[in-house]
């Protein structure tokens, strides 16, 4: 077992009689993908350097929905959207923070229609906000020295414009930032949105992942940086298929953020 | 017989116009066909939108040659107008050069249509050389075979005829002027014609007088003619860029609608004041309401307007990383697709005294395979890209929602993710209880 995280629920809150700053979203793959959980441990060393009052559902968190919506499935989205804010709604959660894009869509997006209104941001956005207003100090050297290529998750960064909260969360770390070809609104898709995360793919002549991992491989950089944990598991296998997991790493903004410090 | 040539103009102005006004009517029955659409909303935005995006172009200069060329063969295409209303007036009324009292104005804008006119010309002819020499990837796509491509290059070659009579007709013009004729009063300024001259020096007062006319003629009746050509073509994307740059998304591009007849079920059965025993309401006998969409009648008029806005340009295919990586889906042809079937669907409503008679027949499998639905990322490049914001994604997500809840017709491992779902609220086989793991990892 590693360093001991502070993490409390939204139980633990109730029970104190209190409200947190900020309900941290983990979604399914931060709980569940062993490359994903790390991204998870990792924003959560930052918020508490940070001191931030968050909380977490815990064994209470299910699904969002949003790949069920992606699919077709209509009927199991609005199931899990109604359930959820069902949860939220009864703790009065005002703010949501989330390491998934998709998640981050789908709060913001789809659930005030069905009775879900909250502030919704992204790790990078609050991550943003907490350095903006001096909570979370930055020093060192950081990253200096190597080069980063930040790829656009589709979901945050076309279908919500968020492009550059995680440029400048990247920024601080000292790292030289270079940009593919494609980037913002002309990125490329890592192949894993609609669902396809979950399915083999369609017949072709290539799979997105290894095309995508081309344009970032292209920028001959260290490390390939990404705010979603799905885009992270599809440049991981196209890093590997070509052959350049000895040279190239794919890490996620708040990874290389608490790295930069010594977490 | 003095006024034959006036009546002549009159009745071929009647029967281009009623014939435009026809399929103008078609058309819009046939948007109609499409299920209701909320557009009220955001109407400054939606004004903006179609002020940017339709007549400023701003999304087709994203690729800089095709969009300087295309705003070339535009602005031609608007200012030309301006003389196509004196020729209109000209025909009816028998006169000849009716603004010429405009004086140098008169001279500015005829000069600055001939300038457009070459300028329409160059541009027109390198559009046909990307699409038939250097055959850019997008114009060579299966889908564009047969039809579309034939399609694609009539109106370039139209456009190259309408320009060269137009300019053959001004420098018969101003020979006719120079040698003093009748009726040919001295007006206009020919910067580019004034080349063509030499070509017809010699000629006879009468031989030119028959050039100027049968390039006036030809050039009016071609107009006329390319009016009535847009509704079988491409490239009503002309008029019909403007509306639906109007109604285009104006919500984040993430957002998918949420399905009402969907929300209704749902809400029923987490009422727990719902009795599950009881019966219909009486006077309840609307059949109930399908899920996502098989044919065009279950899709939007938006996205019915959409299919029929669709120039085929394929900047949506070229920027798809399913079509990128050879994948069957393109998402252009969703929208040629939708508009065939639509097509198709209004032929039957006109041969059927205005029934719709199922023809066994459908939008899904017959048109739009699975195949290509099941290969869509739904990553937005496709809806970023269009220059008269359409959007392919929605039509692909409301047949997907068919598939899904009417059909129960996800690929297998959609299913198993969707029960893990049900069973344990995360798309893998994991324990709810274990959520929280990862803090003693």
């Amino acid at each position: 077992m590693s360093e001991q995280l502070r993490v409390k629920t939204m139980q633990d809150f109730m029970a104190e009689g209190k409200q947190p700053e900020i309900l941290f979203w983990v979604g399914s793959a931060g709980s569940y993908d062993d490359r994903a959980k790390k991204i998870t441990r990792a924003f959560v060393k930052l918020l508490n350097k940070a001191g931030v009052d968050f909380a977490v559902l815990g064994t209470e968190e299910s699904s969002t929905g949003d790949v069920a919506k992606r699919a077709g499935n209509e009927f199991l989205f609005q199931m899990q959207a109604m359930m959820n804010i069902e949860l939220l709604n009864g703790y009065e959660i005002k703010r949501i923070v989330t390491c998934d894009p998709h998640s981050f869509n789908t709060f913001k997006n789809e659930y005030p229609d069905l009775g879900g209104n909250y502030d919704v941001i992204h790790h990078t956005e609050y991550l943003k906000e907490l350095m903006d207003n001096g909570r979370l100090t930055i020093t060192g050297e950081g990253h200096k020295g190597k080069r980063i290529t930040f790829h656009d998750p589709c979901y945050l960064g076309r279908a919500n414009a968020v492009y550059d909260a995680p440029r400048e969360v990247l920024s601080k770390t000292n790292a030289e930032l270079v940009e593919m070809k494609r980037h913002k609104k002309t990125a490329l898709c890592c192949g894993a949105g609609g669902a396809q995360m979950f399915k083999e793919p369609e017949k072709g002549d290539m799979e997105v992942n290894v095309l995508r991992t081309k344009d970032a491989l292209e920028t001959n950089p260290n490390i390939i940086a990404t705010g979603c944990p799905y885009c992270n598991t599809m440049m991981t296998d196209g890093i590997k298929a070509h052959h350049k997991e000895d040279s190239v790493t794919v890490m996620d903004v708040a990874e290389l953020l608490a790295t930069s410090q010594g977490l | 017989m003095e006024y034959l040539p006036n009546i002549i103009f009159a009745v071929a102005l009647i029967i281009g116009v009623g014939f435009f006004a026809r399929n103008v009517k078609r058309l819009s029955r046939n948007i109609k066909l499409g299920k209701d659409a909320e557009v009220s909303d955001n109407k400054p935005l939606r004004w903006k939108n179609m002020v940017r995006i339709a007549l400023g172009q701003t999304k087709m200069v994203v690729r800089p040659i095709a969009g300087i060329m295309h705003i070339i063969v535009y602005v031609g295409f608007i200012i030309i107008n301006i003389e196509v209303l004196e020729i209109v007036l000209d025909g009816l009324l028998g006169t000849h050069r009716l603004f010429s009292p405009l004086g140098s104005l008169y001279n500015f804008l005829i000069g600055s249509f001939e300038v457009l006119a070459l300028l329409v010309i160059i541009a027109v002819v390198v559009f046909w050389i990307r699409r038939n020499i250097i055959r850019i990837q997008r114009f060579i796509k299966p889908e564009m075979e047969g039809w579309p491509k034939t399609d694609g290059n009539m109106i370039l070659y139209i456009e190259f005829v309408l320009m060269t009579l137009f300019l053959t007709m001004n420098a018969a013009d101003f020979q006719l002027q120079q040698l003093g004729a009748e009726h040919y009063v001295k007006a206009g300024a020919f910067p580019v014609s004034q080349f063509i001259v030499p070509l017809l020096e010699g000629l006879p007062e009468s031989s030119l007088i028959m050039v100027e006319r049968t390039a006036w003629w030809l050039h009016i009746l071609g107009i006329l003619a390319f009016l009535n050509y847009l509704y079988y073509s491409k490239h009503l994307h002309i008029l019909l860029a403007f509306p639906n740059t109007y109604y285009g998304k104006v919500k984040p591009l993430g957002e998918f609608n949420n399905l009402e007849s969907v929300t209704k079920e749902v809400k029923l059965m987490m009422d727990p004041d719902a009795d599950p025993f009881a019966a219909p309401a009486e006077d309840d006998v609307a059949e109930p309401e399908k899920f996502g969409a098989s044919d065009v009648m279950d899709l939007n008029w938006v996205q019915l307007l959409n299919a029929y806005t669709c120039t085929e340009c394929g900047r949506c295919t070229s920027e798809c990383p399913a079509n990128q990586t050879g994948k069957k889906l393109s998402p252009r042809k969703i929208m040629m697709d939708t508009r065939d079937r639509l097509e198709e669907v209004g032929k039957n409503i006109d041969a059927n005294k205005g029934e719709f008679v199922s023809d066994g027949k459908q939008l899904l499998d017959d048109y739009i395979s699975r195949e290509e639905l099941w290969a869509c990322t739904t990553c937005n490049a496709c809806v970023q890209a269009c220059p008269v914001s359409i959007d392919p994604l929605s039509i692909i997500v409301e047949m997907r929602r068919y598939l899904v809840m009417e059909q129960s017709a996800a690929p297998t491992e959609l299913n198993n993710m969707m029960s893990n779902i049900e069973n344990n609220g995360a798309p893998w086989p994991y324990n709810q209880m274990d959520r929280l793991n990862w803090v003693n990892e």
